[in-house]
Formats: structure tokens, sequence, C-alpha cells
């Protein structure tokens, strides 16, 4: 991937409001976002993040309120339609209910793309037969889209939205409703695509494992924003945005949830902490040694290290037991080296600003930001989110940075 | 009732009921197939969303429709007098018959057609836009090709009410199978006439069903 090459597309603050009982909803709210030439970008956020209306702006499906859209060069928010049909004919697009015609065969779904395009039609049959062995699908021609598979569905999918040579690929939900191992084989399919044919792929989701998997860079959008943008490892290694947080709390689930946390206490009353792990493993090293130079016992009660863009990712929850004065000396130490989350002490517990899955026992009233994915149960409730921004309230004994 | 049926007399006229009815069934349902798709496809493109969103359009389009719909056929045929005069020149005979039951059949149709294509799914619409095709030819090559089963049946079921209709303007001297049925029939008290002409009309309407059913499942056998 070069990076000196133009970006593929470029928004500058775009803007799509559409009209609502009450004013209007801004699906994207002034993005300005460069998505670079050969590159996997991921785009990722809660339901009615806006992420589908801000790729849709790429082709321009929806036309932009404001901004620019600049793709391969050319501004699509000053096109008029017929130029616009050229430019999408360049754009190729795959959908999470695949959208493909049911009443032609895979190669009469494929061929349509080409006949749209304007392909003679002896052209078409080995653009077709190419496609179709691409996607591992040469024995599928002439079967119809309701003798598929979901997997096999979606192959048809992007063997169709490939037919033209397009340089950018939309993935919108494009595995979302594909069980984890066809997400896996459609993901890696995905791959070759940017990698054997160079084009670049959009890829929209609300899994972060889809992210994880496939991304080069990633954007997080809410409420219509990309409130965090950059490479996949450092914008989930060190998650600035709440957002962000909460995926990659529910991807890893290494931290306890309120209700976990609730439980642990009963368990350990003792003071518990959670230790962040990043990829240098740094973080293990001196929690050892933490260990070792401090009168602190530390019983590993929770957590989980996995791999982001191949890296070392994760946090290990601890219940610390000894002096007060030693635990002080022990978490201010880690600290300066990695970052440690001081969840207090079942008398004075603190809570996890961040923390997902199901609550604890007394929910506060319901203080929902927006709407949530339905396969997250519920996260931080907002008054809580409103203490972790006031002074008096500090969970992080020192930091707010999560450190190499 | 009468104690001998004469039917070597009834049967040519039969003949010339049966010819009848065949033809204004056809006509109507040529006009009605025509223009009721139009209307149909012109209501669902205007639709909010769609790719031809017009609210004007749309509305004064959709009144229309529900407007004749409801309006009892026998009353349509005469309501419709002026404008069958204005088009064929008459208000009795079997010419008279077609405008009503052409207009009548294609705002049936019309809302059928509507019906149908907003059970699609609009992401095969989003797909077709997204290759960049034209919106005429999103018409012609996506939205019926896609519900061409629904549609066959739905013509299925307007040629059974045309039939329907065909009884019916018998009343304005139209001819066919419901004159038939009535002049030779009913009003003579000779059952066995109208019990025939029933039978026939059943036979007929279950053709219809029969060929429409399999030409349907024909185009959804994917
Ligand atoms: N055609 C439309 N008309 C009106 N509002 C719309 C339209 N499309 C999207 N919206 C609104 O814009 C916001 C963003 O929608 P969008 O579909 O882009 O979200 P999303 O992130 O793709 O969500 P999901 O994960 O559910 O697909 C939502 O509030 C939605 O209701
Ligand atoms: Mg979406």
């Amino acid at each position: 991937m070069s990076t000196t090459a133009p970006p593929m597309v470029s928004f500058r603050h775009a803007v799509k409001t559409f009209p609502a009982k009450s004013g209007e909803v801004r699906a994207v709210d002034d993005v300005t976002l460069d998505i670079r030439t050969g590159e996997i970008f991921g785009v990722i956020g809660y339901s009615g993040a806006g992420k589908s209306t801000l790729v849709r702006l790429i082709n321009a499906l929806e036309p932009a309120t404001a901004g620019e859209v600049i793709v391969d060069g050319q501004d699509v928010t000053a096109l008029p339609e017929r130029e616009l049909r050229r430019v999408r004919a360049g754009i190729g697009m795959i959908f999470q209910q695949f959208n493909l015609l049911s009443s032609r065969t895979v190669a009469g779904n494929v061929g349509y793309a080409l006949a749209v395009a304007g392909w003679p039609r002896e052209e078409r049959k080995d653009r077709i037969a190419e496609l179709l062995d691409f996607v591992g699908l040469a024995d599928k021609a002439r079967q119809y889209p309701s003798q598929l598979s979901g997997g096999q569905k979606q192959r048809v999918g992007i063997a169709r939205a490939l037919a033209t040579n397009p340089k950018i690929l939309l993935a919108d939900e494009a595995t979302s409703a594909l069980d984890p191992e066809t997400t896996q084989d459609v993901l890696d399919l995905l791959r070759r695509v940017n990698s054997e044919l160079g084009v670049t792929v959009v890829v929209i989701t609300h899994e972060m494992d889809v992210v994880k998997y496939a991304c080069d860079r990633v954007a997080v959008m809410e409420g219509g924003k990309v409130v965090e943008h950059g490479d996949v490892y450092s914008v989930f290694a060190r998650p600035e945005h709440r957002a962000t947080r909460r995926f990659v709390g529910t991807a890893l689930r290494d931290r306890p949830s309120p209700a976990a946390l609730e439980r642990l206490r009963h368990r350990h009353p003792g003071r518990i902490v959670t230790v962040a792990v990043r990829e240098d493993g740094a973080s293990s090293t001196d929690l050892t040694r933490a260990l070792r130079e401090h009168p602190v016992d530390g019983t590993i009660i929770y957590g989980g290290i996995v791999e982001i863009a191949e890296r070392p990712y994760g946090s290990l929850t601890l219940e610390l037991a000894g002096e007060d004065a030693a635990i002080a000396g022990f978490i201010t130490d880690l600290s300066s080296t990695t970052s440690v989350l001081d969840l207090g002490t079942a008398e004075h517990p603190l809570a996890d600003p961040d923390a997902v899955g199901p609550r604890a026992t007394t929910a506060s009233p319901e203080g929902d930001e927006g709407p949530s994915s339905p396969t997250l149960p519920q996260a931080v409730d907002t008054d809580r989110l409103a203490d972790a921004d006031s002074p008096t309230w500090n969970p992080f004994t020192h930091l707010r940075r999560w450190r190499r | 009732m009468n104690n001998e049926t004469d039917w070597d007399y009834l049967v040519p006229l039969l003949q010339k009921a049966f010819g009848e009815t065949l033809w204004m069934v056809s006509i109507s349902l040529l006009i009605a197939g025509v223009a009721g798709l139009a209307l149909g496809l012109a209501v669902y493109v205007t639709r909010r969303g769609n790719f031809l969103e017009n609210r004007i359009v749309f509305t004064v389009l959709n009144l229309l429709i529900n407007t004749i719909r409801p309006i009892p056929f026998i009353i349509f045929v005469f309501a419709v007098g002026p404008l069958t005069m204005a088009l064929v020149g008459r208000t009795i005979g079997i010419e008279a018959a077609i405008p009503p039951m052409a207009i009548m059949a294609a705002v049936a149709f019309a809302r059928l057609v509507e019906q149908n294509l907003v059970a699609l799914d609009p992401g095969v619409v989003e797909a077709a836009r997204a290759m960049g095709a034209s919106r005429w030819r999103i018409v012609w090559s996506v939205l019926i090709p896609e519900a061409l089963g629904p549609l066959i049946l739905a013509f299925t079921f307007l040629t059974i009410a045309v039939i329907d209709m065909s009884a019916v303007v018998g009343m304005i001297g139209a001819g066919g199978l419901g004159d038939f049925a009535i002049r030779h029939g009913y009003q003579r008290f000779n059952w066995e006439v109208v019990w025939a002409t029933v039978a026939i009309i059943i036979v007929l309407v279950q053709l219809v069903q029969v060929l429409g059913n399999a030409l349907a499942r024909k185009a959804l056998r994917r």
C-alpha cells in the first residue's frame, strides 16, 4: 500500500441529512476522511450510526447534502445522473441480503452487471466464466440463487460486483447474515479481491471481528460522525472514544461486565484492578516484576489476551492483597508503563466506564445513548459516563494513556 | 319449467354467446393488461422513497384507482355511459361493453401490479442502481421479471374477474354467456339452460386458473 498515491475516496465535510418527523436526521455529519488506494478500509459503528449512508455517498446512491465526496479524483456530488451511472459502474457493491435477481441464474446475475455496463454479448460469456472461477462457483453457473447457501450467494454478489473491473468494492454488512465460518471464507475472498486484483475495499460492519480480521484501517462512527479513525491496531489498542472502547470490550470480553464484576466482588472483596496488555508484551512482564517488587499479592480473577492485527491485545483483572500503601505504590509503579484501571473494593467500588455486557443488579434509569446493536446487551449508563468526565471521579489512578 | 329444451335451437346461440364472451374478455384484458401495468408501475415508481418519487402524480393516480375500484360494476357500466358513447358511438351492444370492462379491469390490475411490486425486495433495485442501471432499465429488467410469477397470478385473477364482468354486461345487451343465460334460461324459467351456461363458465374459469397457475409456476421455478 502506497501512502503517496492519492486517496481513492476523500470525504470533505460531507453531510447527508434526511427529513424526519422532528426536523431532520443528520445521518452523515461533517465527515472528513480519506480512504487510501489499495487498502481494506473498515467502517464500524452501531446500528443507525450512519455507516450505510456514508458509503452510499461514494457511489452517490444517496446524494450528499453538503461537502465533497471525491472518488478517484472526481467529485461525485457535482455530477448529473447520467454521469453518475458511469461512475457507479466503476464501483462494485455487495449487500447483507445479497440482493441477487431471483429470476436469473448465477451466470445471469453476473451477466446482468455486464449488460448494464454495455458489454457486447459475445464477450460476456468468457468474463462470467472467469469471474465464477475466481469466486469458486464455476459449477453453479446454471443454478438459481434460491438453490444456493448464504455464503455462495455472497460469492455470486462479489462476482457480480467485480464484473466490470471496478477500482472500489463497497461491502455493506456483507457478512452479517452469515455464520462465523462462512464469514471467514467471504472475508478471505475479499482479501483476495484486494491483494490479487488491487481493488480498494470498504467494509461496513458492526462486528469488531470483521475489522480485526480483514481491515488495514478503520473508522468508528457514532451519530453520523467519524469519531476515530486510523490503523486498526492503534485505534483498537488505544481507543480514545467511548464507542470504540465498547467495540473493543464486546469483541474481546476481556473485562468483566458490570454484572460479572458484581459477582467477582463477592468472591474477591479486596482491591480489584484491570491491567492492560498491549503489543510489546512489556505489560505482562511489568506485572510480574511489579508483583515481585511490591509486598502485594495478586490473583488473576478475570481477563483475556488475543491478537489484533497480529499483535497481542487484552487485559487481566486481579485482586490485590496487601497494605493500602503497598497497593497504591504497586499501582503507581505499574501505571508508569501500562494502564491500570482501578475498580476499587467491595466496600468502595468503582465502575468501569467502558464496561459492556449485562448490568449489575440495581439499574439506573434507562439512559441509552441511541440505538444499540441487538447482539450487544447493554453497556455503560450515561450517568456513570457523566461521572466519568467529572473531576471527582477517577477510576484510572494515573492514566488515560494506554501506552505502547 | 319447459318439458323439453330445444337444444337444436339453442346450441348455435350458445356458441355465438360463447364467442362473444371470448371476444369481449380478450379485448378488455388486452387493454386492461397494458393500461393496468403502466398505471401500476406509475403508482409504484412515484411512491414515496422510490426512484421517480412524485407526491402529486402518486396522489392523483392513487385517488383515481381508489375512487373507481369500489363502484359496483353494474352501476359503473351506466355511469361511464357518456364516455362509452364518446368512445364507441353507442351505449348498448358488445362494443359498448368493452370500455367499462377495460377501465374497471385496468384499475383493478393497476392495484394488483403495484401491490406485487411493493412486495419486492427493494434491495434488488438498489443493487441494480449501484451497477449504474437506468430507471427504465430497472423497470423492464428488474421489477417486471422479479415480480413475473405473482404478476401472472394477478392477471389470472383479473381474467376471471373480467369473465364475471362480461356476464353482467348482458344487462346492456352486450351478448355473451350472461346474456344467453338470462334470456334463454332465467326469463323462461328454463333452469337447465341456466345451469348449462353456469357449467360452461365454471369450466372456462377453471381452465384459465389452471393455465395461470402453470405459467406462474414456470416463472417461479427458481
Ligand atoms: N432513506 C432514509 N430516510 C430517512 N432516514 C434515513 C434514511 N436512510 C437512513 N436514515 C437514517 O439515517 C441514520 C443512519 O442510517 P444508516 O442506515 O446509515 O445507519 P447504519 O449505520 O448503516 O445502521 P445499520 O447498522 O442499522 O445498517 C439513521 O438514523 C436512519 O434512520
Ligand atoms: Mg446499514
